[in-house]
C-alpha cells in the first residue's frame, strides 16, 4: 500500500530529529582511562572509597566475567562489543568533597536536569505539590538527591549506593548480590565488577513511604558505559513506589548500559517499581544508540509480599531486559506490566520471569509490544512453578501491534510447571493499526499522528493505568513521540 | 454549500464515478439513492478524502473552496462529517476521550480555544441528554462491543458534538430496527438549520419517512441519473432501480 511507502519516507525524514533529550552537557569530567582490567576495577573501587570486602567482591566478579560467555539466546543482532573501548568511570568534576546540598551542585548540572524536565531545585521548593524525591545520576555518579530530610523523619533511607556503604554498610552487605548473584549473566557480572553508583532505598518495618521515589539516569560522556546498581529493601509491612527515568545524548557510538536492580520484599511488604526508559535509540539506520543490557529482579522473600514491575520501554538501540520476580514467600504476588515500543532500527528482546516457589503464589504478566519501521521485537517470558508451589497461579497476556509491514514481533513464552495443580493461562494476540481506524479518526478531525497515538495509547491502556499518576501522562506523550512519523 | 462538477474518481485504477454533478444549497437535505455498486459509498469516501479514492477529474467545491487536495482531518475541521456505514472499533480508547480529542483537534485547526475537561464534559452531557443516550456509552471503548444500533447512535452523537456544516450519512439506516432508525433520524433532524446541509445516502425509502429530503437523486453507473422531489423515493420503492441498470456491467 501507499501508506507503507510513505511511512518509510516519513520515518526517514524525522528519525533522530525528534529525540529531544539528545543534547550534550559541556562539563569537565574526571574519567578513568579507556578499557577494562583489574587495575580499572581497583581504580573505581578506590574512587568510591569501597570497604575491603567490596573490592574483593568486585575483583571476584571481574575474574568470573572474563570467563563468562556472552548471552546469545536473545533475538537481537549487533557486532561484538569491544569492552576495551569504553570508559568505566566518568564523573563531573567538582570542588572539594562533593555537594552537601543542592546549593553546592554545579549549576550546569542543575540546568541539565531542568532541560530534561527534572528541575531538582524547583522540586524541593514545590514540596507537597509534586511530592517526588529524586536521585539524579549523571554518568557514573549521583549528583543530587532531593527530599532527604523529609524521608529521614520516617526512617526511609534514600541515597546513592556509595553513600549507603558508609551509612548502613551492614544492610548493603547483607543484600547486595542476594537477588542477582555476581555471576548471574555476563552483563550483570560486569556490573558487579565496575558499578559506580545508583540508588539505595531502605523502608523500615511498617512504614508506607510518604512520597514517590525516583532516580533519573543520564549518560553524558562519550564512550562511557553506565553501570548503576539499585538496591531496594522493603522491610516487613512497608510500601514503596519507585520510578526511574533514563536519557542520553545523541551520539554515533553505541554506549553501553549494564545495570542491575535488586528488590527485596519481606513479609507483607510491597514494592512498586516503574521504569520509563528513553535512552537514545540511535538514528534511522541503527547508527548509535544505547545498548541497554539490564538485569532486574525482585525477591518476594516474605509471606504476603508483592513486587510489581511496570515498564515503558521506548528508547535504546538494543534492549535486553527481563524484570523478574522470585516468589518465595507464601501468598506472594508478582506482576509485570510492560509497554515496549520499537521504531526504525531498534531491537528489543524483553519480558519477565516469574518463579513460583511458595504456596499460593500468584503472578500476572501483561505485555504490550508495538513495532514500527524496521524494528524487531520479542517478548520472552518464563513462568516456572516448583513442585512445592501448591495453589500457584499465573495469567499471561501478550499483545503485539504492528505498524507497517517491515517490522517484526515475536512472542516466546516458556512455561515449566512441576506442580500439576498449578493454573497457568496464556493469551496472545497480534494486530496492526488498520487504515480503517486511521481514516475514521482523521474524519473526525484528528491528525494522522494523533490518530496513531490514540490507537496505540488505547492498545497500551491496561499498562498505562498501572503507572503512578504523575508519570502516566508523561508516558502517554512519550508513546506518541516515539511513534511520530511511523505511519505515512 | 456543496458543488460537485463533472467528478471522476477511481479506486485502484477502476473508474467508479464518471462525471457526477450535484449541487446542495445551505439548509438542504439531499437523498442519494441507487443500486449496489453504483458508487454511493465511493462518493462519500471521495468527499471525505479517503486515501485510495483518487479524483481523476472535475471539482468538489465546498463553501467556495476546492476540497480535492485537503487531508481528511482538514475537511473534517472545515465541517465535513461522514457518518460511517460500518463504524470502526478503537479498542482501549474511551468514547469520551475520542470525542474530546476530536472536538479539540477541530477547534485547534479553526484557531479556537480548546475546551477544558469541565467545559467538554458539560457539553457532552447536554448532547447525550438531547439524544436520549446513556452516559455509560461514553465510558466504553469506541464502538467496541456496540450493537449495530449503538454504533449508529454513536455516529449521531459524534455528529451532534462536532456540529458539521455538511453531514454525509452513508447508509446509516442499514441494519437498524425502527426505534434505532427514529433516534438516528431525530438526531439528524435536530441538526437541520438554514446553515447546515446533509447528504443522505441510502438504499431504501424507509429512512426518508423520517428524514424528509428536499431533493432525491438516483445515482447509477457513477452518475446522477435522475433528480426529483421526495416523491421520487416512493416511486423508486415501487419500481426498483431496473430502469437505471441499463448499461451495468
Amino acid at each position: 500500500m501507499a501508506a507503507t511507502a510513505e511511512t518509510v519516507e516519513q520515518v526517514k525524514s524525522i528519525a533522530g530529529e525528534k529525540y529531544k533529550y539528545g543534547f550534550v552537557t559541556d562539563i569537565e569530567s574526571d574519567k578513568a582511562p579507556k578499557g577494562l582490567s583489574e587495575d580499572i576495577v581497583r581504580f573505581i573501587s578506590a574512587k568510591k572509597n569501597d570497604p575491603e570486602w567490596l573490592l574483593e567482591w568486585r575483583l571476584k566478579a571481574y575474574r568470573r566475567w572474563l570467563e563468562m560467555p556472552e548471552p546469545k539466546w536473545a533475538k537481537v543482532d549487533f557486532p561484538a562489543i569491544n569492552y576495551q573501548d569504553y570508559h568505566y568511570y566518568s564523573a563531573p568534576k567538582q570542588k572539594g568533597d562533593g555537594p552537601k546540598s543542592l546549593d553546592e551542585v554545579d549549576p550546569q548540572l542543575l540546568e541539565t536536569y531542568k532541560k530534561l524536565g527534572i528541575p531538582l531545585h524547583e522540586q524541593e521548593m514545590l514540596a507537597g505539590v509534586q511530592n517526588i524525591a529524586v536521585d539524579a545520576v549523571f554518568d557514573s555518579v549521583s549528583v543530587a538527591t532531593t527530599f532527604r530530610k523529609q524521608l529521614e523523619k520516617v526512617g526511609v533511607i534514600f541515597c546513592p549506593i556509595s553513600e549507603a556503604l558508609e551509612r548502613c554498610p551492614d544492610l548493603v552487605r547483607k543484600y547486595l548480590g542476594s537477588v542477582v548473584p555476581v555471576a548471574d549473566n555476563k552483563h550483570a557480572c560486569l556490573n558487579a565488577a565496575v558499578f559506580t553508583d545508583g540508588s539505595f532505598v531502605y523502608i523500615p518495618p511498617g512504614v508506607r513511604c510518604p512520597m514517590e521515589l525516583s532516580t533519573y539516569f543520564r549518560i553524558n560522556e562519550m564512550n562511557t558505559g553506565q553501570f548503576e546498581r539499585t538496591l531496594i529493601i522493603a522491610d516487613k509491612g512497608s510500601y514503596v513506589s519507585y520510578l526511574e527515568g533514563c536519557t542520553a545524548p545523541m551520539r554515533d557510538e553505541n554506549q553501553l548500559h549494564a545495570a542491575v536492580v535488586e528488590l527485596v520484599a519481606l513479609d507483607d511488604a510491597e514494592i512498586k517499581y516503574s521504569t520509563v526508559q528513553n535512552w537514545y535509540p540511535g538514528d534511522e539506520n541503527g547508527k548509535g544508540g544505547i545498548y541497554n543490557f539490564v538485569t532486574k529482579r525482585g525477591a518476594c522473600r516474605g509471606k504476603n509480599s508483592k513486587i510489581s514491575w511496570t515498564q515503558v520501554e521506548t528508547g535504546s538501540a538494543i534492549t535486553w531486559k527481563y524484570p523478574s520476580c522470585i516468589l518465595q514467600g507464601d501468598n506472594s504476588v508478582g506482576e509485570f506490566y510492560s509497554i515496549a515500543i520499537t521504531n526504525n532500527a531498534q531491537q528489543a528482546d524483553t519480558g519477565t520471569k516469574m518463579i513460583h516457589l511458595g504456596k499460593n503464589t500468584r503472578s500476572k504478566i501483561i505485555s504490550k509490544g508495538i513495532s514500527a519501521g524496521k524494528a524487531d521485537q520479542t517478548y520472552r517470558g518464563l513462568v516456572k512453578i516448583s513442585a512445592k508451589a501448591e495453589g500457584a497461579r499465573n495469567y499471561t497476556q501478550c499483545d503485539s501491534l504492528l505498524i507497517g509491514d517491515t517490522c517484526g514481533a515475536h512472542t516466546v513464552p516458556y512455561i515449566e510447571s512441576k506442580n500439576k495443580k498449578a493454573i497457568i493461562e496464556h493469551e496472545a494476540t497480534t494486530s496492526s493499526i488498520s487504515e480503517d481506524q486511521l481514516f475514521y479518526l482523521r474524519q473526525r478531525g484528528i491528525s494522522q499522528e494523533n490518530a496513531v497515538a490514540l490507537v496505540v495509547n488505547g492498545f497500551c491502556r491496561d499498562v498505562l493505568q498501572q503507572l503512578p499518576m504523575e508519570f502516566a501522562v508523561e508516558a502517554q506523550k512519550l508513546v506518541a513521540i516515539s511513534l511520530e512519523g511511523s505511519v505515512g | 454549500m456543496l458543488e460537485i462538477k463533472d467528478l471522476h474518481a477511481s479506486v485502484q485504477g477502476t473508474e467508479i464515478l464518471k462525471g457526477l454533478n450535484l449541487t446542495v444549497k445551505p439548509g438542504e437535505v439531499h437523498a442519494i439513492m441507487g443500486p449496489n455498486g453504483s458508487g454511493k459509498s465511493t462518493l462519500s469516501y471521495v468527499l471525505a478524502g479517503r486515501e485510495g479514492y483518487e479524483v481523476t477529474g472535475g471539482r468538489i467545491i465546498y463553501c467556495g473552496e476546492d476540497l480535492t487536495d485537503l487531508e481528511p482531518e482538514e475537511r473534517a475541521a472545515k465541517g465535513v462529517f461522514l457518518a460511517f456505514q460500518y463504524p470502526v472499533e478503537i479498542p482501549g480508547v474511551p468514547n469520551s476521550t475520542f470525542l474530546n480529542e476530536a472536538v479539540n483537534s477541530v477547534r485547534r485547526y479553526r484557531g479556537e480555544e480548546e475546551l477544558d475537561k469541565i467545559q467538554f464534559v458539560k457539553m457532552l452531557r447536554a448532547k447525550t441528554k438531547e439524544l436520549g443516550m446513556s452516559d455509560e456509552m461514553l465510558k466504553r471503548a469506541v464502538n467496541v462491543g456496540f450493537s449495530g444500533g449503538e454504533k449508529k447512535r454513536n455516529e449521531v452523537l459524534q455528529m451532534a458534538v462536532l456540529e458539521p456544516k455538511l453531514a454525509i450519512l452513508d447508509e446509516t439506516d442499514s441494519g437498524l430496527d425502527i426505534d434505532a432508525l427514529k433516534i438516528v433520524a431525530d438526531g439528524v433532524n435536530a441538526m437541520r438549520s438554514p446553515e447546515r446541509s446533509a447528504l443522505v445516502i441510502t438504499h431504501y425509502q424507509r429512512l426518508l419517512d423520517y428524514i424528509v429530503p428536499d431533493k432525491v437523486h438516483v445515482l447509477a453507473q457513477g452518475r446522477i441519473q435522475k433528480t426529483g422531489g421526495k416523491e421520487l423515493a416512493l416511486e423508486l420503492e415501487k419500481s426498483g432501480y431496473a430502469d437505471f441498470k441499463g448499461e451495468a456491467a
